[in-house]
């Protein structure tokens, strides 16, 4: 066991896939240089510049380039340094890597990653570098979607990312890249598709994704000490979906609390909530609740920013609220 | 493959002038689904630069592409089936006329949203690059897309890595219905922007197929001996209008009467006669490709449409679609 950052653990997931196929390669702004997150720190030196290239700031060409590379049987993972900037360079990922395999009929398959920082977390990056934009990509079939909430889960999925034959976007979260936990010695995947429990319990589901996981579990908490024993799930990929956990363990609780950072109009909480609302109807003793980012543009002002982002004490009323049989959620 | 002579690029231009000429006319009946730009009277681009590559080398091209997928070398039976909707078709049916790929003549695909393919050329030209193996990438596109950002983003990435790489700018006057001459601050739209990435002012008669394959020749050759991009503009004429349905009646007359003077085809069959072919042969060619096409129509539209149950094949590597458990 080491204890290894959030961002160490990104690095690590890099090193390990490079060290094992030659095919993997890094293209990002500054990424030769460690990364604005430090992300790829020291891979250049290890894997030499023609594996690790830095770019000029052009999300487009990163994309695109990846999506040839790609193509042509390298398996680039290109960093788009925050994810707002998709916006930038979102033609070459939802129009041509999302669309290119089935376009030609099966002719070609992109085993490409783009990775980069998501999240608000409360660091004041504002509307244009802190948004959640993990639905966003969510509405385009094509596109895989991991966003690991913990060290552990961003080595294990970002190299399943790397191994996968197809698209996966994998949205890191600003706020967790200094978080520290104990990772495993030796090889690490975890499997795309596959939710976890992070903690057991029999009367409410709590539904969480990468930062919002940890939000669950200090909930979880402190409604354990007024007698609710809160099960929270971390769905570590939004596509696959394991749809089948939660309606899992909503059978079992009967309750279901959905808690995403990004805002509620359309965010991937809704997707969520209806499956378990068509394939869990007779098992759902309240209606399924959603706690989301406010349906704002972000703030700056760390007073106004905590009014619109996810936090403990709006998923606890969340869970209270529905457990008295009020119908009242939290996705403003 | 050997080096194609000046007879065997005009037996190649001729089909596709009258492959092109034939998804007009299928277009017109109705029996095309979806939209179609013909490369009619680009012919020599087309041909002159597939001349110039290996069988190994990479190209893309644009919506305007059945000419470019057909000129290295795609099974027309295999894009007209694509383009009539019937079993068959090279890309099984999801991706029509604009998408025409063929991965294994090393036509990398056909890419409906204007510049969006210049970067993905950058990368087929990085693995290359990293690997050694000294293909080559040609990257076709119109006078329009030197406007939209990824072209220069993608240009700027291949010039500072000295990808191998050759852009190929088919000026054809127009971006859609309007003069190019209206949204440039330059005169030529591709070859006066090369300077800003490093790269040398190369314009090329799109019209001549033999200087397409010389110029074009060139460029490929300097990439493959590690000698970085190049910017070419091939300057040409569409004989139609920007798609099928467009009749293209925004073109002062004159210009087109002096295009179609200096139609690819004519001038070919110019330089085959003052060499000596007698004209009887160039005909007889011509004749032979019209009727090969036809029977080739005939044959594909009798083909049954593709099963529905296609629709769901090939999102994802496995064969799935599936996007939850």
């Amino acid at each position: 066991m080491a204890e290894l950052t959030y961002r160490q653990a990104v690095a690590a997931a890099l090193a390990q896939e490079m060290a094992r196929d030659d095919r993997v390669v890094l293209l990002g702004e500054d990424v030769a240089s460690g990364g604005v997150f430090k992300t790829t720190t020291g891979l250049a030196e290890r894997f030499g510049a023609e594996r690790v290239r830095n770019t000029p700031i052009s999300e487009q060409a990163i994309a695109g380039a990846a999506m040839g590379a790609a193509m042509a049987g390298l398996r680039p993972v290109a960093e788009i340094m925050f994810a707002d900037f998709y916006a930038t360079c979102w033609d070459q990922v939802v129009n041509e890597i999302a669309k290119v395999r089935y376009m030609t009929g099966g002719q070609v398959s992109v085993p490409l990653v783009l990775r980069g920082a998501n999240g608000s977390g409360g660091l004041g990056f504002g509307s244009q570098h802190g948004q959640s934009v993990e639905n966003w990509a969510m509405t385009v079939p094509g596109l895989k979607i991991a966003s690991p909430a913990g060290p552990a889960e961003a080595f294990g999925l970002l190299a399943a990312a790397i191994r996968d034959d197809d698209p996966v976007l994998v949205f890191e979260h600003k706020a967790l890249y200094g978080r520290k936990e104990e990772v495993a010695d030796g090889e690490q995947v975890i499997p795309l598709g596959q939710a976890r429990t992070v903690r057991p319990g029999q009367d409410v589901t709590l539904v969480g994704l990468s930062i919002t996981v940890g939000t669950c579990l200090a909930a979880a908490s402190e409604l354990a000490s007024e007698g609710i024993e809160a099960e929270v799930i971390d769905l570590r990929t939004l596509v696959p979906l394991d749809a089948a956990a939660v309606l899992a363990s909503v059978a079992r609780t009967g309750r279901l609390v959905v808690v995403e950072e990004n805002p509620g109009q359309l965010g991937w909480g809704a997707s969520v909530a209806a499956i378990a609302a068509q394939e869990a109807f007779g098992a759902l003793a309240a209606p399924v609740t959603r706690v989301s980012g406010g349906n704002v543009p972000l703030p700056v002002a760390a007073s106004l920013e905590a009014e619109v982002d996810v936090s403990v004490p709006r998923v606890i009323a969340a869970v209270m609220s529905q457990q008295k049989g009020e119908i009242n959620g939290d996705s403003r | 493959m050997g080096v194609p002579d000046e007879l065997d690029l005009f037996t190649r231009m001729c089909y596709l002038r009258r492959f092109e000429e034939r998804v007009d006319s299928l277009y017109r009946q109705g029996l095309v689904h979806g939209p179609v730009h013909l490369g009619l009277g680009q012919e020599a681009v087309a041909v002159g630069a597939a001349a110039a590559l290996s069988p190994g080398d990479y190209s893309l091209g644009t919506y305007r592409g059945h000419a470019h997928a057909l000129a290295r070398g795609a099974p027309p039976g295999a894009v007209l089936a694509e383009l009539l909707g019937r079993q068959g078709g090279i890309c099984a049916g999801k991706g029509g006329s604009m998408h025409i790929t063929s991965v294994p003549h090393g036509y990398y695909g056909s890419y409906a949203i204007v510049g969006a393919h210049l970067p993905v050329a950058c990368g087929l030209a990085w693995a290359a690059q990293l690997r050694g193996s000294g293909q080559v990438t040609v990257c076709f596109f119109g006078d329009g897309t030197t406007n939209i950002g990824a072209f220069h983003e993608a240009v700027n990435l291949a010039a500072v890595w000295r990808l191998p790489v050759v852009f190929v700018c088919e000026n054809n006057w127009y971006m859609e219905y309007t003069p190019i001459a209206s949204v440039i601050p330059v005169a030529l739209p591709a070859a006066d922007r090369a300077a800003a990435y490093g790269l040398d002012r190369i314009v090329v008669d799109g019209n001549d197929v033999a200087a397409v394959r010389r110029v074009v020749g060139e460029a490929v050759g300097a990439a493959r001996a590690g000698q970085g991009p190049s910017l070419v503009e091939a300057q040409t004429y569409r004989l139609k209008g920007h798609s099928a349905a467009d009749g293209a009646a925004y073109r002062p007359a004159d210009e087109v009467a002096q295009w179609r003077e200096h139609d690819p085809l004519l001038l070919s069959r110019a330089s085959l006669g003052a060499a000596g072919t007698a004209v009887d042969k160039l005909d007889e060619i011509d004749r032979q490709t019209r009727d090969e096409i036809a029977g080739l129509a005939r044959q594909v539209l009798a083909r049954p449409v593709p099963e529905p149950a296609g629709a769901w094949a090939d999102v994802w590597s496995d064969g799935s679609w599936q996007w939850r458990n």
